[in-house]
């Protein structure tokens, strides 16, 4: 008894070990990253190496908004963000009521083809995408970033199906018999429902538009309309990166993120847990 | 009695019929976007691909040249070898990393596992370019900190993105260290794993590990093989970190097929030569997709 417990405890103790371990590495990059914008340049690549910047200043902060339009790359980032958001939660729910909640020949083999296009690689398409907008004069606006979310983008679009799925039929069977239409069980029945799945996907959705990078750089040719990732990417293929400013710019970016992750962990895993395998 | 049945099949014949009109109106949009922004563009990219193209001139066409002069590129063998490397080294050490994170998250006996779970996760938030930059500053010979805390153990450290050799393992830790959504997908299939299977198990005296290697894993057999499935489809799309990073290099150690794809259409304009390279792109995706589904199909009917 006494030598089973004993392997019991050690076993933990194993274990945690080789969690705060594994923790500690993935959480090393921020630590480094959050110390490294209060360091000056000159601290950046010294040698010996050191954690602690030599004095906290905000110094790379200040010069970071004083040296680029930061303002401007922002509102252009919100602005592709906003019609993301919007987008994608109307077009796709839309969509998915359609796969989900009405039966029709063939459904769920056409469904398979939602599946195939939420894995194909973006540069199978991107090449022609970007002659077609070339050819419609879209290349220097916002509007293939924007414009194509309102098609529905096949991800949502899957999980928002699950979701409707396990909503019980006989609530639009009887909103049926009370003669509603489909738009209207649609628009006030399913979307009340499923507030919490259109919050994943309205955060997923923010988040992958903030962080692009790939559509901006090839659909937006004017440095006008850049995003703060094509911002940063620019002041690093500098001939003289300036470090200490891209470190200042990556904890401004990384900051909202993380307050909206924390703020909806909630939706977050269960978003991420959802795109498995369930249902 | 008759007229009523009558009623009722055709009421519900005829609401079915309104059903397919309805479901038509709902997936309108998603169709037009599949035509227009996938299938219309997958077409035109094949006729591309048949043509030299430089995006000034108009496209002439040049048959399969395209296609038998990817055969005889160097730097495209490089890109696929590269690609590949990364697809038999990289995604399996990712994955042995994901399952066990996930399997010690989810073990009933350690404390303060949500927490910890949050850690894995948050860097999969962090945008590509800052990643990308914050990895260049760590992977730094001197001064970066990764080989700093190889030091504290002795190790001293190879110069990673400057070498040859070790740049595709510093690509593999950069790929280990943003695992956090398999792990969370992971995470959720152990929990769908009946607890009566461990405590069974328990009685008899099996070691965690021994519970982890013949319940946990032989069940979670599905979704490792979804994730893995994503994985080889995102290395194949990899681009972004190459590009910031190194560009492909030191002499191509780092080109991968995405971006060697993207710096042919949109470095040196050769939209003909990327088009040919995309299709490529498309087999492959598709054979790895349907070999997925395959499976899948495979597994559940067990």
């Amino acid at each position: 008894m006494n030598k089973s417990k004993m392997r019991f405890m050690l076993e933990q103790l194993i274990l945690y070990i080789i969690l705060i371990g594994l923790a500690a590495a993935f959480v090393i990059p921020f630590v480094f990253l959050f110390l490294g914008s209060f360091k000056e340049s000159s601290e950046l690549f010294r040698i010996p190496f050191q954690w602690l910047p030599d004095r906290f200043q905000f110094e790379n902060y200040k010069e970071m908004f004083a040296s680029i339009p930061f303002f401007k790359y922002l509102k252009n980032t919100l602005i592709i963000v906003f019609f993301n958001v919007v987008g994608s939660v109307i077009s796709s729910s839309f969509i998915a009521y359609g796969f989900a909640r009405l039966r029709w020949p063939h459904r769920d083999k056409v469904f398979m083809i939602v599946l195939v296009t939420m894995i194909l690689p973006f540069q199978v398409t991107m090449v022609p995408l970007f002659l077609m907008f070339t050819k419609m004069g879209w290349i220097g606006t916002f509007l293939p970033l924007t414009v194509t979310c309102f098609f529905g983008n096949p991800f949502f679009i899957f999980l928002l199906r699950q979701f409707f799925l396990s909503i019980p039929e006989e609530l639009s069977e009887s909103a049926r018999i009370d003669g509603a239409g489909e738009f209207r069980i649609y628009a006030t029945m399913i979307l009340p429902l499923s507030k919490s799945v259109l919050a994943t996907v309205a955060i997923f959705a923010f988040i992958r538009t903030w962080n692009d990078f790939i559509g901006p750089l090839v659909f937006l040719a004017d440095d006008d309309l850049y995003t703060l990732s094509l911002a940063a990417q620019l002041l690093r293929s500098n001939l003289d990166p300036r470090w200490h400013i891209l470190l200042a710019l990556g904890v401004v970016m990384i900051i909202p993120v993380l307050i909206i992750f924390f703020v909806l962990k909630k939706y977050f895993i269960e978003g991420v847990a959802m795109s498995g395998l369930k249902g | 009695m008759k007229t009523i049945l009558k009623n009722k099949s055709k009421k519900t014949m005829k609401s079915s019929t309104k059903e397919i009109v309805a479901a038509m109106i709902f997936i309108s949009p998603w169709v037009i976007g599949l035509i227009a922004f996938t299938l219309i563009p997958i077409s035109s990219s094949f006729y591309y691909s048949l043509t030299d193209y430089n995006v000034l001139d108009q496209p002439e066409f040049i048959g399969l040249k395209n296609y038998t002069k990817l055969l005889n590129d160097k730097v495209f063998r490089t890109a696929l070898y590269n690609t590949l490397y990364m697809v038999v080294l990289g995604v399996p050490v990712t994955t042995l990393v994901a399952i066990s994170v996930s399997v010690l998250l989810n073990n009933k006996n350690l404390r303060g596992t949500s927490g910890f779970s949050v850690i894995f996760f948050i860097p999969t938030l962090v945008p590509t370019v800052i990643a990308s930059l914050l990895w260049i500053w760590m992977l730094q010979p001197d001064t970066g900190i990764i080989n700093r805390i190889l030091g504290y153990v002795g190790i001293t450290g190879p110069g990673w993105i400057a070498s040859p050799t070790w740049a595709k393992p510093a690509f593999i830790l950069m790929m280990i260290w943003t695992c956090g959504n398999a792990i969370i997908i992971y995470l959720a299939g152990l929990q769908d794993i009946p607890m009566t299977l461990y405590e069974s198990a328990s009685i008899d005296g099996a070691s965690f590990f021994r519970k982890t290697v013949s319940i946990s894993i032989p069940l979670l057999r599905p979704v490792i093989l979804f994730n893995v499935v994503t994985l080889i489809i995102n290395v194949f799309q990899w681009f972004a970190e190459p590009l910031i990073i190194t560009e492909g290099g030191p002499n191509n150690a780092t080109n991968f097929y995405s971006l060697y794809l993207y710096q042919n259409a949109f470095q040196y304009f050769k939209m003909g030569y990327a088009s040919a390279m995309a299709w490529i792109l498309l087999l492959i995706a598709l054979i790895i997709i349907g070999v997925l589904f395959k499976i899948m199909k495979f597994s559940e009917s067990n």
